[in-house]
C-alpha cells in the first residue's frame, strides 16, 4: 500500500469511528423500546466497529510515522466577510484519548446491557450514551475551535440527559440542571477564547496552526493581552469541564445516573476533556508565563484542597469523584511544567483506574465490611495528630461542606443573575407584547437610519441593546409563573441581539437571516408545545416546582426536545452557525459586547433547559400517590 | 395512627415513641434481615391500614388497577373468586363497571409533609432544600463505617449532638454561622426540642405534626438513627446517636437557614390545620383494590388447595409413606427457604429413595459465631433469639484478600498519583476480563467464606479455644436437637446419611448481599450453624441423651452438615475426614444424583434468567448460572426470595409431587407426633413472623417501589457502609431495588398447616402475636384436617370451612417437561410417576 493511500485510509477510518455512534443512536431510537436485545446489538456493534477501526487506524497512523494529521477544512458556511469551517485534526493526544474512549466505551455498553436489563428507559439510555461518545469524539477529531464548539455542546446537553436519566425524581433532575448550568459558563470561556483568536489571528485558526511556535509568536508580540485573554477563557473553560477551582462540586453530584454511565463518563471520559483541552491548546498558551502558573497554582490547589474533602466523604462516589479531582489537578500542574507525555499517561490511566473504581464501588459494603471484620481496630488513629486539634478541625470542617465550593459559584454566578433578574419582573407576558416590541421596532428604525445617529449614540447603542437582550434572558431564567412568558422572552432575547450586532457593523441582512433563521422554526415550534400543554385539562404551568409532564404528554415532550435545542444554538441549527457568525461582527476592541452576547447566549441555554426541566422532568405533581420522596 | 389530632400540648416522648415504632426499621446493609415494612400499621386490619398509609404517607399499596384488570382479561382470576369477594366488600352487581372498567377515585393528597410545607407556601422559605444535603453529610460522616478516611474529629464525643459541638467549639462559625445557633449550641450540652421549636413554629399544638413531617421528609436517615438508637451494636465502630440528637441538629439548621434569610429575629411559622377531604373518595378507591386483590389472590391459593386435595385423594404409595430405613437412601434437612423448594423437588426426583424435610435453617443452633482471627463474632440465628452460645473457628484459612484497585491509597495526594498512574491500566484488564470471562474476586461475597470448611470448629462449652464464653453443654445439645429433630417429625427411620444443608449466596457488586444469605441466620450462611448441628447429632452423648426421650439414632446412621450456595447451585460438606466408611459409601453413591440435581436446578432457575439461551445442555446452563455471581454488572445474582407466597407445614409427602414453582415456604411437620400443639406453636411463632416479614417486604417493594422500596439498584451509592442512597445528596433508601422485584406478585402469604383443625385453632389462640398477623390479614392461613380433607380458612375471629374452588392440576411427567419453554409464573402442576409403558 503506498503511503498516500495508507494515509487516505486513515482518514477514512477516523470518520467512520466518528459516524458509527451517530449512526447507533439514530438506528437505536428506531427500534421499539421492548426490544431490548436489537438496541442493545445495534449499539455494541457500532462501538466494536468503530474500536476495531479506532485501532487499526491508530495503529496505521503510527506505522505511518505517526505525524498530526490536518484533514483539509470543509466549509459550512461562506461568505466573503466570514467563513465557518469543519476542520478535523489527529494526533497523539487525540489518538490516546480515543484509543482509552473507545475500549472503555465498548466495554461499558457490554456491561450496561445485562445491568440496565428491565429498567424503564432502556433504550434512552443507549441513544444518549451513543450521543455523549459521539461528543466526545467530535471533540477530540476537532481542528478548531468552532469545530470543537460542536463536540463540546454535545457533551453539555447530553450529559445533562444522562445525569437526569430517572427523570421522575427530584434531585437527579435538579442536579442535572445544576450540572448544566456549570457546564455552561465554562461554554462562555470557549465562545470568548473563539471570538478573540478571530482577532488575534484575522481567521479560523487551526490547531494544527498553533504548533507553528514562530507563527505563534509573532501573533502574541505586541497582543499579549489577548493572549491572556485567550488562555484565560480556555482555563475557565478547561476547569469546569475537569472540576478544578471553584468548579469542583459538581463532579459528585453528576453521580446520579446508572453507575456504569456516571462511571464512564463522570468518572473518566468527561472530567479529562478540560485536561484534553488544554493539552490541545498548550502550543499557545505556553508561551506564556502567567497563564502555565496560573494553570499550574490552579491545579495545585484544587489537588490539595480535594485531597481533604476525598478524606471526609462518607459516600463512596464522591469519595472516588474528589479522588479522581485531586488526580487532574496534579495533571493540571504537570500540564504547567511541560510534562505532556506524563499528562497523557496519567490521565489515560486516572481515567480506567476510576471507571473500574465506580464500577465495582457497590461492592465496597462487603469488602470493607469484611476488611473490618477481620483488621478492625477499636481506637483509630486520629488523623494527622501532629496538626494542632483546632486547625484539623478547621480543616474537616470545611472539608465537609467541600469548602462552600457549591456556594462560591451560587454567590458569584447564579445569584446576582437572580437579583438581575427579580428586578425585572414587571415583565410579564402583556408587558413583554406592549413595551418589548414597540421598541424593538424603534431600534430597527434606528437601524434603518444610523448614518444619521450621533456617533457617541451609535458607538453605545449595541452594547445597550445586547445589555437589554442579557437582562431578558436574565429575567426568563427567574421566571416562575409562566413557562410560555419565559419562552417569549429568550426568543426576544435573540432578536435583541440580532439587532445589536447588526448596529455594530456593517453587513448584509443575509447574516441576521442566518442567525434568526435557525431559530424561528424552533421558536414557533416550542410556541405550539407550550400553548398546548397549557390547554392540558388539570396541567400546571408554572415554573416555581418540577413538574414532571412528561409521564402525561410524552409527544409534546418529544417534540419540544428539537424545538429546545435549535433556540438554545445548539449544533443541529443553523442558528449554531449564525451565533458564531455574529460574534464575528464584534470588534477587538469589543471585550464588553462580545462578553454579554457570550452571557447572553449561555444563560439563555440554562434558562431554557430550566424551563424543559421544570415542566416536563421531575415527580408528577398530579399523582398523590407512590411518588418519589423528593429526598429519594 | 392520625398525625393531626396529637393533643394541644407537646408530648415529646411520645413523639419519639411514636417515630421509633413508624419510620423504617432497617438495619444496616451488614445486617439486613427481611421484615414487614409497615410493621407500624399491624395492629389494624390489613385493608384498613393501607387506607391509613395511603391517606397519612401517600404510599401506593395494592399494585395498580391495571394489573388486576389485566389479569381478568387473561382469565387469571376466576368469575368465582371476584363474585365472592364483591360480595364481601359490599359490592353488588352494579358496581361491576366500577371494578371493571370505569377509572378509580382520585386519591386525596397525603397529610404528610402539609404542616412544614406551610414555609414554602405561607413564606417562601424552602428548607429543605438549604438543609437536607448538609444534615445527611453531617449525620453520615458521624456514623460513617468505613468509607471516609478520616473519621468525624470529635466521632467519640458521646452522641451526634455532642459531637457537632465538639467540632465547633473551639471557633465556631463554619457549620453554623447564624449567631442564635451558635450561641445556642454553646450553652446546651443538651438539647431541649421544646425550646428549639418555640423559635419554629409559634403554636404547640402543631409541633408533633411538624415533627413528623420532618422525619418522614426522609425516612431513610430518621429510620437508621431509630434503629441505631434501640440497637447500637448494630455498629462495628461504635457510635451513640439518638432520635432526639438528630431532631435537634435538624430545628438547629432551621435556625441557621431562617437567620440567614431573614435575620436573628425572624417570625415563627403560623401553620393551620388543612381541611382533610377525600375521605370517602380514598376508601371507595381503596375498596376496589382491596377487592380485587382478594380474588386474585384466592384465585392462586385455590389452585394451590385443590393441589393439596387432588394429591392427598391419591391411593397411599406405601414405599414413600411408611418410610422403612432399608427403602431410604439418604434423608435430607433443608431451610423453609422458598429457594429450597426447587432444590428438595429435584433431589427427590433423582434419588426416590430420598426423603428431604424443611425446618428453619439455623438448625436450633442459637449461636454467635467467630471465625478465625475475626475481631467480631457474627450472631447466627433468628433476629428475635437471644443467641446464648458462642462457636468459634480455628486453624482456618484467612477469607479477605486485599484488593489494590480498592485500597484507600489510591483516594491520596501522592499514594493516588502512583496507584493511579500503576493500577490504571490493570484496572482496565480486570475490566475487560470480568465482562467477557468473569471469575472470583477479592470484592466478591461467597457463602462458603462465612466458614472454612478446613478449620476446626468449637462449640462445646468448657473448650478452651472459646475463651470463657459459652458453649454447648451436653443437656443443651440434646435439648436443641431434640427440639430439631422432633419439628421436622423426624424420629424414627433415620437412613444411613441425614444431610443437614444449610444455605447461603454469592454475589458481587451487591449491596444488599445480607438479604440474600439465610434469613433464620440472622442474614449470614448457615453453614457453621449446619455443621455444629451435625457434630452434635453425631456425639454418642448426644444420642444416649435423645434415646432417653425417645429419638433413637442408630449407630447405622451419620449426620453429615453441608452448605447450599443459592446462588452458584453448589453443594459443600463439612468434616469429611471423621465420616465413617458407611457414610461415605452412601455419599458417595449419591453424590452423582445431587450433582444431577443441581445442574437441573439450575436449568429451572434459568428459565428467569435473560440472556442464558435454555438450547443448552444443563451443564453449561449451569455454568452460566455460577457467572452471575461473579460479575460486576449483574443486578440479580439470584432472584431471592421473589414469587414467594405460600407457606407449607405439613408431610412432604403431601407436596413432593406438586409443582410449586419456587414460591412457598416448606416446613416439615407430622401432627400425629405432636398431639399437645407444642411442636406446631413453635413453628408457627417462627414462621409466621419471618415468612411474613419477607413476604410483606417483597409485597411492598413491589407495588410502591418508589416509596417502600428502594428504587433502581442502578444508580445507588453507598453512604458509609450502613446503607444506599441515590447521588450524594439522596436520602438512605429502604426496602428492596427493583431489581430484586421485577418478577415479584404480589400475593399476601398464606399459610397452609397440615392438622387437626382444633389443634391449629388452640395454639394460634394462645400465641397472640402470631394470631395478631392472620386476624388482620396481613398473612393469610387455611388448615386442612388429615383425617378428613376438609380445609379451614381463618376469617373473622376463628376457622371456617373453606370449599376451594377446584382446579385439576395440569399433569407432567416430569419437573423439565414443567418448565419447558415458560419463563413466566407456572400455575400448579403435578408429576405423575411415568406408567410402565412410558417408561419402557
Amino acid at each position: 500500500m503506498s503511503a498516500a493511500s495508507l494515509y487516505e485510509w486513515v482518514q477514512v477510518s477516523f470518520f467512520m469511528a466518528l459516524a458509527f455512534p451517530l449512526l447507533s443512536m439514530v438506528l437505536a431510537q428506531l427500534i421499539p423500546e421492548r426490544n431490548e436485545r436489537a438496541i442493545h446489538r445495534v449499539v455494541l456493534g457500532a462501538a466494536l466497529g468503530q474500536m476495531a477501526l479506532t485501532v487499526l487506524g491508530v495503529a496505521a497512523w503510527i506505522a505511518h510515522g505517526g505525524h498530526a494529521i490536518d484533514v483539509p477544512e470543509f466549509e459550512l458556511y461562506g461568505s466573503e466577510a466570514y467563513v465557518f469551517l469543519i476542520d478535523l485534526y489527529f494526533d497523539g493526544d487525540s489518538a490516546a484519548f480515543l484509543v482509552v474512549g473507545s475500549l472503555l466505551y465498548s466495554l461499558i455498553i457490554r456491561y450496561s446491557s445485562a445491568y440496565l436489563h428491565q429498567e424503564p428507559g432502556y433504550r434512552r439510555y443507549f441513544v444518549t450514551v451513543s450521543l455523549f461518545y459521539f461528543g466526545y469524539v467530535w471533540t477530540l477529531l476537532s481542528g478548531n475551535f468552532e469545530t470543537l464548539f460542536v463536540g463540546w455542546e454535545v457533551l453539555g446537553f447530553s450529559s445533562f440527559l444522562l445525569i437526569a436519566f430517572y427523570r421522575t425524581r427530584y434531585l437527579p433532575v435538579r442536579n442535572a440542571v445544576k450540572v448544566f448550568s456549570i457546564y455552561r459558563i465554562g461554554d462562555v470561556g470557549i465562545l470568548l477564547a473563539m471570538w478573540a483568536s478571530h482577532h488575534l489571528w484575522h481567521e479560523n485558526i487551526t490547531f494544527a496552526q498553533l504548533h507553528n511556535a514562530q507563527l505563534v509568536l509573532e501573533h502574541l508580540e505586541g497582543h499579549s493581552l489577548e493572549g491572556m485573554f485567550i488562555s484565560l477563557a480556555l482555563l475557565v473553560a478547561a476547569s469546569v469541564k475537569s472540576a478544578q477551582g471553584p468548579f469542583a462540586s459538581w463532579l459528585p453530584r453528576a453521580m446520579e445516573g446508572p453507575t456504569p454511565s456516571s462511571a464512564i463518563f463522570y468518572g473518566s471520559l468527561a472530567v479529562h476533556m478540560g485536561v484534553f483541552l488544554l493539552l490541545r491548546t498548550a502550543p499557545f498558551w505556553e508561551h506564556q508565563v502567567p497563564a502555565r502558573i496560573l494553570i499550574g497554582l490552579l491545579g495545585l490547589v484544587t489537588a490539595i484542597l480535594s485531597f481533604f474533602t476525598a478524606r471526609v466523604q462518607s459516600n463512596i462516589k464522591s469519595q472516588i469523584a474528589y479522588s479522581s479531582i485531586v488526580q487532574i489537578g496534579l495533571m493540571f500542574l504537570e500540564l504547567a511544567l511541560g510534562w505532556h507525555a506524563l499528562v497523557l499517561f496519567h490521565a489515560v490511566s486516572n481515567a480506567l483506574l476510576r471507571s473500574y473504581q465506580l464500577l465495582a464501588s457497590p461492592s465496597v459494603v462487603s469488602y470493607r465490611i469484611r476488611d473490618q471484620f477481620y483488621h478492625h481496630q477499636e481506637q483509630v488513629e486520629e488523623p494527622w495528630s501532629w496538626i494542632p486539634e483546632t486547625w484539623r478541625l478547621q480543616v474537616q470542617r470545611r472539608a465537609i461542606l467541600e469548602w462552600h465550593l457549591d456556594r462560591v459559584i451560587t454567590r458569584l454566578v447564579f445569584k446576582p443573575v437572580k437579583a438581575l433578574g427579580h428586578r425585572l419582573d414587571f415583565l410579564n407576558g402583556r408587558n413583554v407584547a406592549v413595551v418589548l416590541l414597540p421598541c424593538y421596532g424603534i431600534g430597527w428604525a434606528a437601524w434603518w437610519m444610523q448614518e444619521d445617529l450621533p456617533a457617541a449614540l451609535q458607538a453605545v447603542l449595541p452594547s445597550v441593546f445586547a445589555a437589554l437582550a442579557m437582562a431578558l434572558v436574565f429575567r426568563a431564567f427567574t421566571e416562575r409563573k409562566s413557562a410560555g412568558v419565559a419562552w417569549l422572552l429568550v426568543v426576544m432575547s435573540h432578536l435583541w441581539v440580532a439587532l445589536a450586532v447588526s448596529l455594530n457593523e456593517h453587513f448584509g441582512l443575509d447574516h441576521v437571516a442566518w442567525y434568526l433563521s435557525g431559530i424561528a422554526g424552533g421558536a414557533v415550534l416550542g410556541g405550539w408545545v407550550l400553548v398546548q400543554i397549557k390547554r392540558q385539562p388539570g396541567a400546571r404551568y408554572g415554573l416555581s416546582t418540577y413538574q414532571g409532564q412528561v409521564a402525561h404528554a410524552p409527544v409534546l415532550h418529544a417534540l419540544f426536545i428539537p424545538a429546545l435545542l435549535s433556540v438554545m444554538g445548539f449544533p443541529i441549527s443553523l442558528s449554531f452557525i449564525g451565533e458564531d457568525l455574529i460574534f464575528s461582527h464584534i470588534h477587538a476592541d469589543q471585550p464588553v459586547l462580545a462578553t454579554l452576547n457570550a452571557i447572553t447566549f449561555i444563560f439563555g441555554g440554562i434558562a431554557l433547559v430550566r424551563l424543559y426541566a421544570r415542566l416536563f422532568l421531575g415527580p408528577d405533581v398530579r399523582a398523590h400517590i407512590g411518588v418519589p420522596n423528593r429526598t429519594a | 395512627m392520625n398525625s393531626w389530632h396529637a393533643g394541644s400540648s407537646f408530648d415529646e416522648p411520645r413523639l419519639l415513641h411514636d417515630l421509633h415504632h413508624t419510620l423504617p426499621s432497617q438495619a444496616p446493609l451488614k445486617d439486613f434481615v427481611h421484615h414487614n415494612t409497615l410493621h407500624a400499621l399491624q395492629d389494624l386490619p390489613f385493608d384498613e391500614a393501607m387506607v391509613v398509609a395511603t391517606r397519612e404517607w401517600g404510599h401506593r399499596t395494592y399494585a395498580p388497577i391495571e394489573h388486576f384488570r389485566e389479569r381478568w382479561a387473561l382469565g387469571e382470576i376466576s368469575q368465582k373468586q371476584l363474585h365472592r369477594a364483591m360480595r364481601k366488600h359490599g359490592f353488588d352487581e352494579a358496581d361491576r363497571s366500577a371494578m371493571l372498567s370505569e377509572p378509580l377515585p382520585e386519591v386525596p393528597s397525603a397529610r404528610i409533609g402539609q404542616i412544614r410545607i406551610q414555609w414554602k407556601t405561607n413564606r417562601q422559605i424552602n428548607l429543605d432544600k438549604h438543609i437536607h444535603s448538609r444534615l445527611f453529610t453531617l449525620i453520615a460522616g458521624y456514623l460513617d463505617q468505613g468509607v471516609g478516611i478520616w473519621r468525624m474529629a470529635s466521632a467519640n464525643a458521646g452522641g451526634l449532638w455532642a459531637a457537632v459541638r465538639a467540632m465547633e467549639a473551639p471557633n465556631p462559625g463554619v457549620l453554623f454561622r447564624s449567631k442564635r445557633a451558635q450561641a445556642y449550641m454553646s450553652a446546651h450540652s443538651e438539647p431541649d426540642l421544646p425550646e428549639l421549636l418555640q423559635a419554629l413554629v409559634q403554636d404547640e399544638s402543631f409541633w408533633y405534626a411538624y415533627l413528623w413531617d420532618q422525619a418522614f421528609a426522609h425516612p431513610g436517615w430518621s429510620g437508621l438513627v431509630a434503629q441505631l438508637e434501640r440497637n447500637p451494636s448494630g455498629l462495628m465502630d461504635r457510635r451513640e446517636v439518638s432520635m432526639k440528637d438528630f431532631i435537634a441538629l435538624e430545628l438547629l439548621m432551621e435556625w441557621e437557614v431562617l437567620e440567614s434569610l431573614h435575620g436573628a429575629d425572624w417570625e415563627a411559622l403560623r401553620p393551620s390545620w388543612p381541611e382533610p377531604d377525600g375521605e370517602s373518595r380514598l376508601r371507595r378507591n381503596h375498596r376496589i383494590l382491596a377487592c380485587w386483590q382478594e380474588a386474585w389472590e384466592w384465585t392462586r391459593y385455590d389452585q394451590v388447595l385443590s393441589g393439596l386435595a387432588v394429591e392427598a385423594a391419591q391411593p397411599v404409595d406405601r414405599a414413600q409413606r411408611s418410610g422403612l430405613p432399608t427403602d431410604l437412601a439418604y434423608q435430607a434437612l433443608f431451610c423453609i427457604d422458598d429457594r429450597e423448594c426447587s432444590i428438595r423437588r429435584h433431589l427427590e426426583a433423582e434419588q426416590p429413595a430420598a426423603s428431604t424435610f424443611g425446618v428453619a435453617g439455623f438448625f436450633q443452633i442459637d449461636c454467635t459465631f467467630q471465625p478465625a482471627n475475626a475481631q467480631f463474632a457474627t450472631k447466627c440465628c433468628p433476629g428475635p433469639l437471644n443467641p446464648s452460645h458462642r462457636v468459634t473457628e480455628s486453624q482456618a484459612e484467612q477469607r479477605h484478600v486485599r484488593d489494590a484497585h480498592l485500597s484507600r491509597h489510591s483516594h491520596g495526594l501522592f499514594g493516588g498519583w502512583i496507584t493511579a498512574q500503576g493500577l490504571g491500566f490493570a484496572a482496565a484488564w480486570r475490566l475487560a476480563k470480568n465482562i467477557l470471562a468473569p471469575s472470583d474476586s477479592p470484592a466478591m461475597v461467597r457463602s462458603e467464606w462465612h466458614m472454612d470448611p478446613l478449620g476446626t470448629v468449637h462449640f462445646w462449652d468448657g473448650d478452651p479455644a472459646l475463651e470463657g464464653q459459652h458453649g454447648f453443654t451436653k443437656d443443651e445439645a440434646v435439648n436443641a436437637m431434640g427440639t430439631l429433630l422432633r419439628s421436622v417429625g423426624l424420629v424414627d427411620g433415620f437412613a444411613p446419611v441425614v444431610y443437614l444443608m444449610g444455605h447461603g449466596a454469592s454475589s458481587l457488586n451487591n449491596t444488599h448481599y445480607a438479604g440474600y444469605d439465610c434469613g433464620a441466620c440472622s442474614g449470614r450462611s448457615g453453614s457453621a450453624n449446619a455443621r455444629v448441628a451435625a457434630a452434635l447429632l453425631n456425639d454418642p452423648e448426644v444420642r444416649l441423651g435423645l434415646a432417653g426421650r425417645g429419638i433413637r439414632i442408630p449407630l447405622s446412621t451419620w449426620f453429615i452438615g453441608g452448605l447450599h450456595d443459592t446462588t452458584r447451585d453448589a453443594f459443600f460438606f463439612y468434616d469429611a475426614a471423621i465420616w465413617p466408611a458407611f457414610a461415605q459409601h452412601a455419599h458417595e453413591r449419591e453424590w452423582p444424583g445431587m450433582q444431577r440435581a443441581l445442574e437441573a436446578n439450575a436449568v429451572e432457575r434459568a428459565r428467569r434468567f435473560d440472556g442464558i439461551s435454555k438450547r443448552q445442555p444443563a451443564r453449561r446452563i449451569h455454568a452460566q448460572v455460577r457467572q452471575r455471581a461473579q460479575r460486576l454488572f449483574e443486578p440479580r445474582p439470584e432472584w431471592n426470595h421473589a414469587t414467594n407466597h405460600l407457606c407449607l407445614i405439613g408431610k412432604r409427602s403431601a407436596t413432593r409431587n406438586l409443582f410449586l414453582d419456587r414460591t412457598a415456604f416448606l416446613h416439615s411437620y407430622d401432627a400425629a407426633s405432636d398431639p399437645t400443639g407444642k411442636v406446631l406453636a413453635g413453628i408457627l411463632n417462627a414462621v409466621v413472623p419471618v415468612c411474613g416479614g419477607i413476604n410483606l417486604e417483597y409485597y411492598f417493594s413491589k407495588v410502591d417501589n418508589d416509596r417502600l422500596g428502594a428504587g433502581s439498584k442502578l444508580p445507588h451509592n453507598v453512604v458509609g457502609l450502613l446503607g444506599v442512597a441515590n447521588g450524594m445528596d439522596g436520602d438512605l433508601r429502604t426496602g428492596l431495588p427493583l431489581q430484586m422485584v421485577n418478577i415479584h406478585q404480589p400475593y399476601r402469604l398464606l399459610v397452609v398447616v397440615d392438622a387437626p383443625v382444633k389443634l391449629a385453632d388452640h395454639v394460634l389462640r394462645a400465641s397472640p402475636a402470631t394470631l395478631e398477623w392472620i386476624e388482620n390479614g396481613w398473612v393469610h392461613a387455611v388448615v386442612r384436617d388429615p383425617e378428613s380433607g376438609l380445609f379451614h380458612r381463618w376469617e373473622a375471629g376463628g376457622f371456617r370451612g373453606h370449599q376451594p374452588e377446584i382446579t385439576v392440576p395440569r399433569q407432567v411427567a416430569s419437573w423439565a417437561e414443567a418448565i419447558a419453554g415458560r419463563c413466566e409464573s407456572i400455575e400448579v402442576l403435578r408429576k405423575v410417576a411415568p406408567t410402565k409403558s412410558v417408561a419402557s
